[in-house]
């Protein structure tokens, strides 16, 4: 199983999905530096979350134009797996290997909170296809601009070909969990046509310990390395 | 500007100077005239002409007058600060430095320290309290560390009045804006509202950092001939003279001061923090330092002071933002993001490349001498050439007049408690902004990222993070234990207790989470000092922190004084903030403070047989009389330290669930805030003998919401083992009863009270005030 974790100036859960990636799969993953224009053959490229390029001009603008990106549409049209979290997903939505867009929380503010995620898609994918619809995982979300927005047929279509990975659900007794940040439909994370490439709000590399107050993070990503592997 | 201030003094010596008498005066009077405007008194200015043996320019005038300020030279606290415990045998570094650092075994050390950007915050809150955070966490990383963890103390003015929703949304949006971006989770902190406050804010923001114990870089120039590099962002005229800001009272027109607030930008913050916990990992850092307050200033002074050598600049190849800018805007700008540093001789390409690396300027601009002077070049002419030792050796240092006003009256809760029913009393209480939960201010606070955090806002008394990297097979890990306190109405009435009260506070809270207290950092906020009362309030805190950290050896290791918090001469309650840190050793072992059902709650600290809680100077008072009156609650340091070691052993041996302190409010807020979570319910026991109808209401209310001192209930399911450890470390104690599953607060006769409904208010308080929906 080879993975790699890219960096952006800015970038700042690198470190942690490296080690969540080393946990699962037993090997360091490769960083890749967003000025890098070749990449080795991989398995899983993860985008982590961050403030790449500061946030500047829009979330993800900036790195969905660096060097690496072109790497990553080769390593995509190889067959290879690309997960994107929080900043992750806002960069591949602006280097549009996902639709749609993430606009600000609905509430204008920044929020860091525990949020239920229930398993949506119907569409194959080594991400989400180890779970049955309906499961819900705990992972906690922490962005000012996780809000996905996109055309009505869009979403329509989104949901008619089984793409939506995550729903945002309430967490029981805590109706402040609940969809954060305003998305339509209450999306927390969608799929590509192949169902290769996700992009996802939530952190799953912050819960990989009990100590953090859950695994479920852990659960949703090895059940996908296992899928990719297999 | 009256004549008479710039009248020639007898007391410079003209003939030193060797000018003539009459082109001597006409350049005093105008230099005097700059140096007033700049803050300096005309005594300042007479001792730094003859110190420097010739009247100064105005970049030499700026340089000291920024060194000279409250803000970095201490004048008026520093006589009483040198009193403090500072030595410990887990301190590796104390004051002096840009942070305190301690030991932690396995050759790591926590590096930490606090720092208030309270005027600024009033100015401009977004980039006050944002360049607050990325200026505490430079002094942190500036020694090597890597910033793990960020908390803050934040005061506000009246909930109604009219800039008070404008102010703490701006400055959580700033500490957010920072600490999110730059990646450093903010996981704790406390936040209080207080009408004396109205006019003048206190933000104060503390760091805490963990780096390698023999990897701790220092900031005294070493080695003449040594280059002298800049690096980080580019200077420009944001925040000229914002120490000397910062040293002056507030007036109506201090908003025309917003030039001088400085203005962050995290993605820099962060780019800068890489780079330099990269170029630290190589061997070619001599000695460092950040530009905070007074920028180039303080830092080229303070590392050839601290070398006992002196430092040559050519502020030509200052990397500017702005074309034109004079020596004198150079060296007092406090552009963000920048830091001052001594090489290797020959490594500075090795250094410039990894700098490039991150977009980052890097220049070298001067070198270390041994002459002992600061010698400044710019446009090709000497723009200053002053002696070094002056500026900080012969910084002022007054020992000015105080009287501690002590206030021993104790009003009894018979003359305190009101008519109301215990629900009336609660339902006010979480109501009011000071007790309801202040989740709307952490959920915009990244508390997660870096993966480490175990505890973070409001789970429990003390945040705790794990120390990346000390986990084996037997344990997941050490971890850290951090918290800020201050009870400032406490430190009103009696400066003493008030300043032991903050420490005992902190150190409950630590142990409140399973960790040992160790060591403080403090953030000293106060008035105008040239008022003895407020002299009074200064000499009197630090005389009780100094006794209580003693008595729990909790030296304290860094610190920020921040004075002359006054609006049109009306000061802030006084504050001495308690940035506290502990350790754990086994981070699996650590509490919060949520109740499970089926526990016992026991009251320790205190036995049955009270029947006159102290309600005097309490928040019941301040809720419901408006008015404080009274002593505060004392303090019983050996109690204290008997409470502290009983925990530590409750905890080590898994014998708690829970744990939480008993502080504003007194115990059955706590009570219900430890059933919030689950929705528990409780039956209470009432003190032996005790029945509603021989306790008259004000026992009851003394009883349920006085502050007395020393207390902390734990929530457990071996009651009895709990009761044994007490008693063996004579630790008094009080069953107070067993949590279920009803969600209802019973006690005595009264009507069951809804710990639901409770919860809705603790819950629903901030947001209906800041008019967001639920």
């Amino acid at each position: 199983m080879r993975t790699a974790v890219t960096i952006f100036p800015g970038s700042n859960c690198d470190r942690d999905m490296i080690i969540a990636l080393k946990k699962i799969t037993g090997k360091t993953p490769i960083k890749l530096w967003h000025k890098e224009t070749e990449v080795p053959n991989l398995d899983l490229i993860v985008i982590p979350g961050g403030f790449s390029f500061g946030d500047y001009l829009r979330c993800g603008a900036l790195a969905a134009r660096s060097p690496i990106i072109k790497s990553i549409k080769n390593h995509i049209s190889r067959g290879g797996a690309v997960l994107g979290v929080c900043n992750g997903f806002q960069i591949l939505i602006e280097a549009k290997l996902l639709p749609g867009s993430l606009i600000k929380n609905k509430k204008l503010l920044f929020t860091c909170k525990k949020t239920l995620l229930e398993i949506q898609n119907t569409l194959p994918s080594p991400f989400c296809s180890g779970f049955k619809v309906g499961t819900t995982l705990e992972i906690p979300v922490a962005h000012n601009e996780g809000n996905f927005f996109a055309s009505k047929e869009m979403v329509e279509k989104l949901e008619g070909e089984g793409r939506i990975a995550f729903k945002y659900k309430q967490i029981k007794n805590n109706k402040n969990s609940f969809n954060p940040n305003g998305s339509l439909n209450d999306i927390a994370g969608i799929l590509s046509k192949n169902g290769r490439v996700l992009g996802m709000m939530p952190h799953p590399e912050r819960v990989i310990n009990k100590f953090q107050g859950g695994i479920d993070g852990l659960k949703f990503l090895s059940t996908s390395i296992e899928h990719l592997v297999g | 500007m009256k004549n008479e201030d710039l009248k020639l003094n007898k007391n410079i010596d003209s003939e030193l100077l060797k000018v003539n008498k009459n082109e001597y005066f006409v350049q005093q009077t105008s230099n005097l005239k700059a140096a007033l405007e700049m803050g300096l008194t005309k005594e300042e200015f007479e001792l730094i002409c003859n110190k420097v043996k010739k009247i100064p320019n105005k970049t030499e005038l700026g340089i000291f007058s920024a060194m000279f300020s409250e803000h970095c030279s201490y004048k008026s606290s520093k006589k009483w600060l040198k009193t403090m415990p500072t030595k410990g045998s887990h301190v590796i570094q104390g004051p002096g430095e840009n942070a305190g650092v301690i030991d932690i075994g396995d050759n790591l050390a926590i590096v930490f320290k606090i720092e208030s950007h309270n005027h600024p915050s009033f100015i401009e809150p977004y980039q006050g309290s944002a360049t607050g955070v990325g200026g505490i966490l430079r002094d942190v990383f500036t020694m090597g560390a890597r910033p793990i963890a960020l908390l803050n103390a934040l005061r506000f003015g009246s909930i109604d009045h009219p800039l008070t929703k404008h102010l703490l949304s701006g400055v959580v949006r700033g500490i957010g804006g920072y600490g999110n971006c730059i990646g450093i989770p903010t996981v704790g902190g406390e936040t209080e509202f207080n009408k004396s406050y109205d006019g003048n804010i206190l933000v104060n923001a503390m760091a805490v950092g963990l780096a390698k114990k023999d990897r701790i870089f220092y900031s005294a120039a070493t080695g003449s001939g040594n280059p002298v590099v800049y690096v980080g962002a580019k200077t420009g005229r944001d925040g000229i003279h914002g120490a000397t800001m910062a040293s002056a009272e507030f007036t109506e027109n201090s908003a025309e001061k917003r030039p001088t607030v400085q203005v962050g930008d995290p993605f820099t913050g962060k780019l800068l923090l890489e780079a330099c916990l990269e170029l630290m990992s190589t061997d070619i850092v001599l000695s460092i330092q950040d530009m905070g307050a007074a920028g180039l200033t303080s830092s080229s002074v303070e590392m050839a002071s601290k070398g006992g050598l002196g430092m040559f600049l050519n502020l030509d190849l200052v990397p500017t933002r702005e074309e034109k800018m004079t020596s004198y805007e150079i060296m007092l700008s406090e552009s963000q993001e920048r830091m001052l540093m001594v090489l290797k001789p020959g490594s500075e390409n090795q250094a410039k490349a990894i700098f490039q690396k991150w977009d980052l300027d890097f220049a070298t601009i001067g070198e270390v001498t041994n002459t002992g002077r600061l010698i400044l070049n710019k446009d090709n002419h000497v723009a200053c050439d002053i002696p070094i030792a002056p500026l900080v050796d012969d910084a002022p240092e007054y020992d000015r007049p105080y009287e501690i006003i002590r206030n021993k009256l104790i009003s009894t809760s018979k003359e305190i408690a009101v008519n109301k029913t215990i629900n009336e009393i609660l339902t006010k209480f979480f109501k009011n902004p000071n007790m309801a939960s202040k989740r709307w201010l952490w959920e915009q606070y990244d508390s997660s990222v870096m993966a480490d955090t175990v505890l973070s806002n409001g789970n429990s008394d003390a945040s705790v993070v794990r120390i990346h990297g000390t986990e084996s097979k037997k344990s997941l890990g050490k971890g850290i234990s951090m918290t800020t306190d201050c009870t400032p109405r406490y430190v009103k009435s009696d400066p003493i207790i008030g300043g032991m009260q903050a420490v005992c506070e902190a150190a409950r809270n630590i142990v409140s989470t399973g960790a040992k207290p160790s060591a403080i950092t403090n953030n000293l906020n106060f008035g105008n000092p040239e008022k003895t009362n407020i002299m009074g309030e200064i000499v009197g805190s630090i005389q009780g922190i100094s006794e209580a950290s003693i008595f729990l050896n909790t030296p304290i290791v860094s610190g920020n004084v921040s004075l002359y918090n006054e609006t049109n001469g009306v000061s802030i309650l006084p504050t001495p903030v308690i940035g506290m840190v502990g350790l754990i050793e086994e981070v699996e072992k650590c509490i919060g403070l949520n109740a499970e059902t089926d526990c016992t709650l026991i009251l320790l600290g205190q036995n049955e047989k009270i029947d006159d809680g102290w309600l005097g100077c309490s928040l019941y008072q301040e809720i419901t009389s408006q008015d404080i009156s009274g002593a505060p609650p004392p303090i019983n340091l050996e109690n204290e330290k008997k409470l502290i070691n009983l925990m530590l052993k409750l905890t080590d041996s898994n014998m708690i669930i829970s744990a939480h302190d008993l502080s504003d409010g007194g115990l059955l807020p706590a009570i219900c805030e430890m059933l919030f979570f689950n929705k528990l319910g409780i039956n209470v026991n009432l003190p032996i003998n005790s029945t509603l109808q021989n306790w008259a209401n004000h026992m009851l209310h003394g009883w349920c919401f006085g502050e007395d001192q020393g207390r902390i209930i734990v929530a457990t399911k071996n009651p009895e083992k709990v009761i044994l450890s007490a008693k063996n470390n004579l630790v008094d104690f009080f069953v107070l009863g067993d949590t279920n599953k009803t969600g209802n607060l019973n006690l005595y006769n009264l009507a069951p009270i809804s710990i639901n409904d409770i919860s809705n208010y603790n819950e629903e308080t901030l947001p209906l005030l800041m008019n967001e929906d639920k």
